[in-house]
Formats: C-alpha cells, sequence, structure tokens
C-alpha cells in the first residue's frame, strides 16, 4: 500500500494536478468577474421596468437558467470558433449571469421604495439613485446568494471537461488512467475532492468577510 | 458553411426518435433520482434538527461533503469506484445514485430550513404530550413544514432535471447523451443542441414558474416573511 502511495506522491504528478488546478482557477475567477458585471446589467434592465429592456432580460434570463450548463458547454463548443477552454468559459459566464441577474433583481426589489422616493425628492436622477443609494444597499443582502452562486461556479468548472478541457477533475481521471489500484483510486479522488472542498470553504469565507466588512449598510 | 441549414433541421426531424429515447431516459432517470433525493433530503434534514449530537454531527458532514465537490467528480468517483468492487451496474443507475445523493444533500438543507420555520412551541407541545421525537416530527412538524418546503424543492427537482444531462459524461444515453452522439455522427451540432435546450426549456421553465408562484403564496400567507432558502 505504501508503495503504491508513494508511486503516486511523486513530482511530476503534482505539478500535473496543479496544472489542471490552475486551469479550474482561471475558468472560475473570468466567470465571476464576467457574470457578475453581465449579471448586474441584466438584474438592473430587470428591475427597471422599461418595456424593452426589462423583456429583453427576462427572456435571456430565463432561456439560459433553463438549460443545462452542459448542454451550453457543447452548444459553444461546437458551433463558435473558440478554443474550448475559451467557449467553456464563455458557456459558464452567460449561464452564470443568467442567476446573478435574478439574484441582482431580488436584491433590488428588496430596497424600500421609500428610498428611492427620498432621493427623488433630493434631485437625484433615476441612474444616480441606483448608483448611490440603492445598488450599495441591495449588494449587501445579494453577497449571501452571490457567495452560493459562485460556489456553485467553481463546482461548475468541472463541465469542462466534457469538451476536454483537463481542468482539476479531468487531470485527476487522466492520472487514474495510469495508477489504477484501489488505494491509488481512493487517493486521488481523495485529493481532488480535498482540494474542490477547500476552493468552496475558500469562497464560502470570504463571502462571510465581505457580508460583515458591508453590515454597517444594515438598517 | 451554414452551421443551421434547412437540410440539419429536417436530418434532425427524421430521426426524432433518438430524441424521444433519450428524453424518456432523461424522465426515469431524474424521476428515480429525485426520489432518492426527498428520502435522503427528509432523513437529513430531520437528523440535522435532531437533539441527538451525533445525528447532527452526521448530517453536518453529508451535507459539507457533497455541497464543496462537483456532481460530475462525485459522478465521476462513483463510476470507477464501483468496479472496485465488483460492482458493475448500468450507467443510468450509476445516474440515479449520484444525482440522488448529490441533490439529497441540498433537500436536507431544505428540510432543515422548513422545520425549523416551524415554530417550537410545536414540538414542546407535542413532546409533552408523549409524542417521541421521531413521532412529533412524523405527525406535527413535518406536515406542516411540507407547505414551506414545497417551492424550494421544486427548484431542486428543476435542478436535478438539468443535472441528469451529467449522463452525457458517462454515456447514459439521457436526452444530451443522444443529441451529442447524433450530432458527433452527422455533424450537425447546431440544431440537436437548439431542439434540445427547447425541450428542457418546455419542462424547467413551467416548474420554475410553479415554484416562483408557490413562494409568493407561502410568503402571504406568513404574513410576508420568507423563511425557507
Amino acid at each position: 500500500m505504501m508503495e503504491e502511495l508513494a508511486a503516486l506522491a511523486q513530482w511530476h504528478n503534482v505539478r500535473f494536478l496543479a496544472q489542471g488546478l490552475l486551469i479550474t482557477l482561471r475558468i472560475s475567477l473570468l466567470t465571476v468577474i464576467f457574470s457578475f458585471i453581465l449579471g448586474t446589467l441584466l438584474g438592473v434592465m430587470r428591475f427597471s421596468g422599461h418595456w424593452l429592456l426589462s423583456r429583453v432580460a427576462a427572456v435571456y434570463i430565463e432561456s439560459f437558467r433553463a438549460s443545462p450548463l452542459i448542454l451550453l458547454i457543447l452548444l459553444f463548443r461546437f458551433t463558435l470558433p473558440l478554443k474550448p477552454i475559451n467557449s467553456g468559459t464563455l458557456a459558464m459566464t452567460l449561464f452564470t449571469a443568467a442567476i446573478v441577474g435574478e439574484i441582482v433583481r431580488g436584491g433590488l426589489n428588496s430596497v424600500d421604495k421609500g428610498q428611492w422616493e427620498a432621493a427623488f425628492s433630493q434631485g437625484f436622477t433615476w441612474l444616480e439613485t441606483l448608483r448611490y443609494i440603492v445598488l450599495p444597499q441591495a449588494l449587501r443582502k445579494m453577497v449571501p446568494p452571490l457567495t452560493g452562486q459562485f460556489i456553485t461556479v467553481v463546482k461548475d468548472t468541472s463541465y469542462v471537461w466534457v469538451v476536454g478541457v483537463q481542468e482539476l477533475t479531468g487531470k485527476g481521471v487522466i492520472i487514474l488512467g495510469q495508477y489504477g489500484s484501489t488505494v491509488q483510486f481512493f487517493a486521488i479522488f481523495g485529493m481532488i475532492g480535498l482540494i474542490y472542498w477547500a476552493l468552496c470553504l475558500a469562497v464560502y469565507r470570504l463571502g462571510r468577510w465581505q457580508e460583515q466588512r458591508m453590515s454597517w449598510l444594515t438598517m | 458553411m451554414d452551421r443551421f441549414a434547412a437540410f440539419k433541421w429536417q436530418a434532425l426531424f427524421r430521426d426524432w426518435h433518438i430524441l424521444l429515447e433519450g428524453l424518456g431516459r432523461t424522465a426515469s432517470t431524474a424521476g428515480l433520482a429525485l426520489l432518492l433525493a426527498l428520502a435522503l433530503g427528509v432523513l437529513f434534514g430531520v437528523l440535522a434538527t435532531a437533539p441527538w449530537g451525533s445525528g447532527r454531527a452526521v448530517s453536518r458532514l453529508y451535507v459539507s461533503i457533497i455541497q464543496n465537490t462537483p456532481l460530475v467528480t462525485q459522478v465521476i468517483f462513483l463510476y470507477y469506484a464501483l468496479p472496485h468492487f465488483n460492482l458493475v451496474l448500468p450507467t443510468p443507475v450509476v445516474g440515479v445514485l449520484g444525482l440522488g445523493v448529490y441533490h439529497g444533500a441540498y433537500v436536507s438543507e431544505v428540510v432543515r430550513a422548513g422545520i425549523q420555520a416551524i415554530h417550537r412551541g410545536q414540538l414542546e407541545a407535542a413532546l409533552s404530550q408523549g409524542f417521541t421525537y421521531v413521532q412529533a416530527m412524523r405527525y406535527i412538524i413535518l406536515p406542516q413544514a411540507w407547505q414551506i418546503v414545497l417551492p424550494p424543492m421544486t427548484n431542486q427537482a428543476v435542478a436535478l432535471i438539468k443535472n441528469s444531462s451529467i449522463l452525457a459524461m458517462i454515456s447514459g444515453g439521457d436526452l444530451m447523451f443522444q443529441a451529442d452522439s447524433w450530432s458527433a455522427a452527422t455533424g450537425y451540432y447546431g440544431p440537436a443542441y437548439l431542439t434540445v435546450w427547447a425541450i428542457y426549456f418546455a419542462i424547467c421553465f413551467p416548474l420554475a414558474q410553479l415554484a416562483k408562484r408557490w413562494e409568493e403564496r407561502v410568503r402571504l400567507s406568513r404574513g410576508g416573511e420568507v423563511t425557507a432558502a
């Protein structure tokens, strides 16, 4: 058993897995950043009540939310002229943006209507009210569901393995092909599971920290 | 060449039964996985609020491990792990187990929140009348929690149906897999994927709307406070 584990714990295997981890991190980070931007835009459009913008956002949100992520990853892989890792990141970004859009709308809805009226009475425009008064308060309400969604993003990066991008899970499965004993099998999956678990926990802690940092916004 | 040319759509509709077979597999897999998730969810949800520390610890461990690792990793793990124990199951069964255990963790959080939303006095009153903890849950708490739990549970069902596409990664013969293998054979990716998108939409959108309506009703009936996550 020890020899089997020693065979596994070699530098080139560790490096191989670390490369996968970097790809997982890269896809996660890009998805979180861009889906947050696009999702905020969608949420504000949906919230605005503007006859066109609101409907465009609604159609976008509902159609992307109803689709399995794996379907989008495959669709973009085979219909867009992009490298698999990029089409995968794009699919994840567009998918996550729909969910972030719903979270943003929920956050905006949760801010008391009196805030709008008060700001208008002080001469703020709609956009100014949104930017300086309502969004900051909504953001605090959005942090817990956003944290949950971004944890999901980290986990969902494993779907990109379906188009051959060797992220953490993919690298693990490849290593598995060379080290097939039961002990090695559990060691590899235990390691991968532990890394995901640590990543998710890190995102969760970041979310909690951000929530506490913004606690002065609670009324 | 046009990725969505008309003749490609025609080819797809000639082979429509391939997608229908996949839809059947998706429905049966998702249905069975949902039953498993409900069973595990109620069990671990009740354990999470139980007066026994070890029960709460077990429940916490289950939820923490399952919710903090990807479904893909879990299903692939299961797929490769079973042969190590001389167990070879058909891929749809692996899918049902993987999906059921994964969503069971989320359902248990929903059930826990539902139980905690019921006033504690209800449990105390039941216990004072000689109900055991399990009886109090069975006859007093869970029937009341059910209404609160239904909307988030429906959302879980929607997520489960979408996630059943994980079968495509282990050749499980579901809707996604059928579309994928058909388009790999013909090269007509666009029409197949868009059609499958429409099918998932036709299933998931109405369910999500239903959940939203129920959620609103629960909120109104509980005086405007939202409880279960």
